[in-house]
């Protein structure tokens, strides 16, 4: 297949990973990945951000597909049903919005800012490396500590479920796979 | 008769996974699902390997 540019951007969601170790208020970039395929579903009525641009899914294909780290098992039944892929939406939204809250109370000074990435909505790692100081207030830092956490989670149980399953695995039950994909069906039901 | 693939429209999560690994570029992703035009497939089967939603089968065509 003849590869396009956007073929790419896997090395941009390389970079992002990369730059959230390196300091953390880069973080702030990755709403690109949810402000872009939500305004491509909205817009356009279809998935082109999954099947063109979507770096995250290119990475999980390179390194589950080229690589070969990936049992190329499928996925059990439940993971791919409707009740598994909305009830992680909400999940995830659910801990988003939590997330956010606690940004909220940093920035109005009722919470401390915590140099912390919690994983997988459990571990807290300590993640002080990663922060010079704050831009402009605390709040800015905690909410690149938050997102940073929701990206990195993401990928690792991206990367979990692409070595267990198949490499795309988490494709399947991805909260903005399943939030865009609803948009479509919504947008193109009036047609 | 030879073997084509089919996706199940319904299911399809639009990942795309299975254009990228078509050796006859017999695979699209139109709206929402992926599209196997089945003039162009020959059977070999790899789009429905890599499916990872396993919503492509391999039907008598
Ligand atoms: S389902 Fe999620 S990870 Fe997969 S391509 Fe779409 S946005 Fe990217
Ligand atoms: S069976 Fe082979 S030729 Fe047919 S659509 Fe799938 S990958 Fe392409
Ligand atoms: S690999 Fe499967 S889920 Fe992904 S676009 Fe192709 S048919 Fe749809």
């Amino acid at each position: 297949m003849k590869k396009r540019w956007y073929d790419y951007l896997w090395i941009a969601t390389l970079a992002y990973l990369i730059l959230g170790f390196v300091n953390i208020l880069f973080a702030w970039l990755g709403l690109l990945c949810f402000l872009i395929p939500i305004v491509i579903s909205i817009v356009k009525g279809n998935k082109a951000y999954c099947n063109k641009y979507c770096g995250r899914g290119q990475m999980f294909n390179l390194i589950g597909g080229r690589f070969g780290l990936s049992r190329k098992k499928d996925i059990p039944k439940w993971m791919k049903s409707k009740w598994f892929q909305y009830g992680f939406l909400i999940f995830f939204f659910a801990m988003f919005f939590q997330m956010l809250w606690v940004t909220y109370l940093v920035f109005s000074g009722a919470r401390e800012l915590k140099q912390i990435v919690t994983l997988i909505w459990t571990f807290k790692v300590p993640w002080e490396w990663a922060y010079y100081g704050d831009f402009l207030h605390s709040g800015v830092s905690q909410f690149a500590f938050g997102f940073y956490s929701v990206m990195l989670t993401a990928t690792i149980l991206g990367l979990i479920t692409m070595i267990l399953f198949k490499p795309r695995s988490w494709c399947v039950y991805c909260p903005m796979g399943t939030m865009t994909h609803t948009i479509c069906k919504i947008k193109n039901r009036n047609k | 008769m030879k073997n084509k693939a089919y996706v199940n429209k319904h299911d399809c999560v639009a990942c795309g996974s299975c254009v990228r690994v078509c050796p006859m570029s017999a695979i699209v992703v139109d709206g929402i699902a992926a599209n196997i035009n089945c003039e162009k497939c020959v059977g070999c089967g790899r789009c429905a390997k890599e499916c990872p939603a396993s919503v492509i089968q391999l039907k008598e065509g």
